[in-house]
């Protein structure tokens, strides 16, 4: 990756880490924080979404499990939460090696990807809704214990950091996509996976690198969240509006490319936060709002807000009457 | 172990939710068949319809047998302007494109519900709900005997309109061969507008036959859409038949699993034939097309 790759990333990077230092309200800190969880969740959906055009509806799986991954360590074995946030990471990678080795090898594209995917999801919220060592249907609280093993942070400025810097990661792995021999070969597989295959792409085992790597990143932005929010339950784990909210700020932001997810993640968000305030506790209204969206976006700037940006410019440049 | 009486109880009450569960997958099925793609919405349009039929019986007590006259072609119409005005030309085409507009729909369709409705849960103040047929040492629900019985009806009349009907035969021929129907003349559009609206017609008789004994909140189709989801792949996506038989294996299997593994755990049953079903066989148990 040059310079010039990698200056945007440390500009964004550097913006949002000094958003917390403006004196924002605790309330606002939540929201960014809930923010950049979902735009990691969608930058890991972007991975196997956006760049290899598997459409997945059931991101909650790995996302649920990092956070119940992450949770149960540090209750259950006594674990420090580093260690069990690495782990979290580790297992969602795992479950989505898992999850794709299944439905790759048996040839499942599109609508029945995503229905396979949904399907998983559901049965992992099922059993953690019923089983003893994920609290069952009360949940999990963890402890509060602040202290930086603990990564309960009184300051939670520094925990904003912390999140910054996984999306800085992700980033950086999303731009490396762009620019990378596995990159190429996943964008392949994604426009044509018999030509791809043609030429000596092989298909099964660039789409199972792309899940694993699109599970990790999910499952970490599961791990933050429960380490942040404190509380699981099966419902939030591995229900489906993480689902739902990690494919929207991709698709809404600019699918397949780095920045789309974090763009699409502001953009829904602070919409949605602006709905729920004028709607003045109506529940829904703010789904009903990124349900619009998502349609309109399809209809209408198929490549999303970054595409809107770009064919303006594409537009520009073409001089009048050529 | 269990009594047999309890055995054939559970085998009986499996059918009659099966057949149910058939009518509902049909409206997947056939959109299936036709437009190749998956109808994430089907779940929220069964909330929408069950709604109605909840509206009509708490607003003007209408029966919810009798509702169906009028709840039948409103959900067609329903069913046509999404699909002409909103799903078709929002999608341009893609495949991709279709399954993320009717998500999107899915979304908005259950959130205005809930917005309109709160999250609270209905159900229709009738005492038809209690009703019971004795057969033998048997007791079985009316409005399920009904309600398999219908569902059974509605399956073969919407194979007589496929087969032996002109608006069938259009839109079996746009299934097999879309350039060559539009070849012929046929409007391509309007078909596809036609099967969504039929679709959304066999949710609206499952929502009448479904309302006496259930219940409904915003969240109540996505109950559903799983379980009519695994039915369609079960059966073979776009297939008739397949979605009666699998819907029939589905009632069964969600009905003896609660009775083995409790009302939590009962649904498992469904999702692991779910994936098993699409790993081993994607095309199902009539389906012909790898």
């Amino acid at each position: 990756m040059s310079a010039r790759d990698l200056a945007p990333v440390l500009l964004v990077l550097g913006v949002l880490a000094a958003l917390p230092f403006l004196g924002l309200s605790g309330s606002l800190l939540n929201f960014l924080v809930t923010t950049l969880i979902i735009a990691l969740a969608g930058l890991g959906w972007n991975v196997l979404g956006g760049f290899g055009g598997q459409y997945s509806f059931g991101h909650a799986a790995f996302f649920g499990t990092g956070a119940y991954a992450t949770a149960i360590l540090q209750m259950k074995l006594g674990w420090n939460a580093w260690s069990a946030l690495g782990a979290g990471i580790g297992l969602g990678a795992l479950v989505g090696l898992a999850i794709g080795f299944l439905s790759f090898r048996a040839g499942l594209r599109g609508s029945y990807f995503a229905l396979v995917t949904l399907a998983f999801a559901e049965v992992f919220r099922i059993l953690a809704n019923a089983a003893d060592f994920t609290g069952g249907a009360a949940g999990l609280l963890l402890p509060l214990r602040p202290g930086l093993a603990t990564l309960q942070f009184a300051d939670r400025r520094l925990f904003v950091l912390l999140v910054v810097a996984f999306v800085g990661v992700a980033l950086l792995a999303s731009r490396w996509l762009e620019r990378s021999r596995f990159g190429a070969h996943l964008i392949a597989v994604r426009e044509n996976e018999e030509a791809a295959r043609a030429l000596g792409v092989d298909a099964l085992s660039v789409k199972l690198r792309a899940i694993a790597l699109s599970a990790a990143i999910t499952a970490a932005a599961g791990g933050l969240y429960v380490q942040y929010f404190l509380y699981l339950d099966a419902g939030v784990a591995y229900g489906t509006w993480i689902s739902v909210e990690a494919l929207l700020a991709p698709i809404v932001g600019g699918i397949g490319t780095a920045f789309g997810p974090l763009v699409g993640a502001l953009a829904l968000q602070g919409l949605g936060e602006l709905t729920k305030h004028l709607a003045g506790g109506v529940p829904g209204v703010d789904l009903v709002v990124f349900g619009a969206c998502l349609i309109a976006v399809i209809a209408f700037a198929p490549q999303g807000l970054l595409g809107l940006r770009r064919r303006k410019r594409k537009a520009r440049a073409v001089p009048v009457g050529a | 172990m269990y009594a047999p009486q309890i055995l054939i109880e559970a085998a009986l009450n499996g059918l009659m939710t099966g057949a149910v569960y058939a009518l509902i997958a049909l409206g997947l099925t056939l959109v299936y068949g036709v437009l190749h793609i998956i109808n994430f919405a089907h779940g929220a349009l069964l909330t929408v319809a069950m709604f109605a039929v909840w509206g009509a019986f708490a607003l003007v007590h209408v029966d919810p047998y009798l509702a169906m006259v009028g709840i039948v072609p409103l959900m067609f119409g329903l069913g046509y302007g999404l699909q002409r005005f909103v799903i078709g030309p929002a999608s341009h085409g893609n495949d991709n494109n279709v399954l993320l507009v009717t998500l999107g729909l899915s979304i908005v369709l259950e959130n205005g519900l809930l917005a309109l409705f709160r999250s609270d849960t209905r159900a229709l103040d009738s005492d038809a709900a209690l009703q019971v047929i004795e057969l033998g040492p048997l007791l079985l629900s009316t409005p399920r005997v009904i309600g398999f019985v219908a569902a059974i009806a509605v399956t073969g009349l919407l194979w007589l309109l496929l087969n032996r009907s002109d608006t069938g035969r259009a839109i079996r021929a746009v299934a097999r061969e879309k350039l060559g129907a539009r070849l012929v003349g046929i409007e391509v559009d309007h078909v596809y507008a036609v099967t969504f609206g039929i679709g959304c017609a066999c949710l609206a008789v499952a929502a009448c036959l479904l309302m006496p004994t259930y219940y409904v909140n915003p969240r109540s189709g996505a109950a559903f859409v799983l379980v009519a989801f695994t039915i369609v792949v079960l059966g073979g996506m776009g297939s008739i038949a397949g979605a009666l038989v699998g819907g029939l294996i589905i009632g069964v299997v969600e009905s003896f699993s609660g009775l083995l593994l409790g009302d939590s755990l009962g649904q498992i049953g469904i999702f692991l034939i779910f994936i098993l079903v699409l790993l081993v066989r994607p095309t199902g148990l009539f389906g012909a097309r790898a």
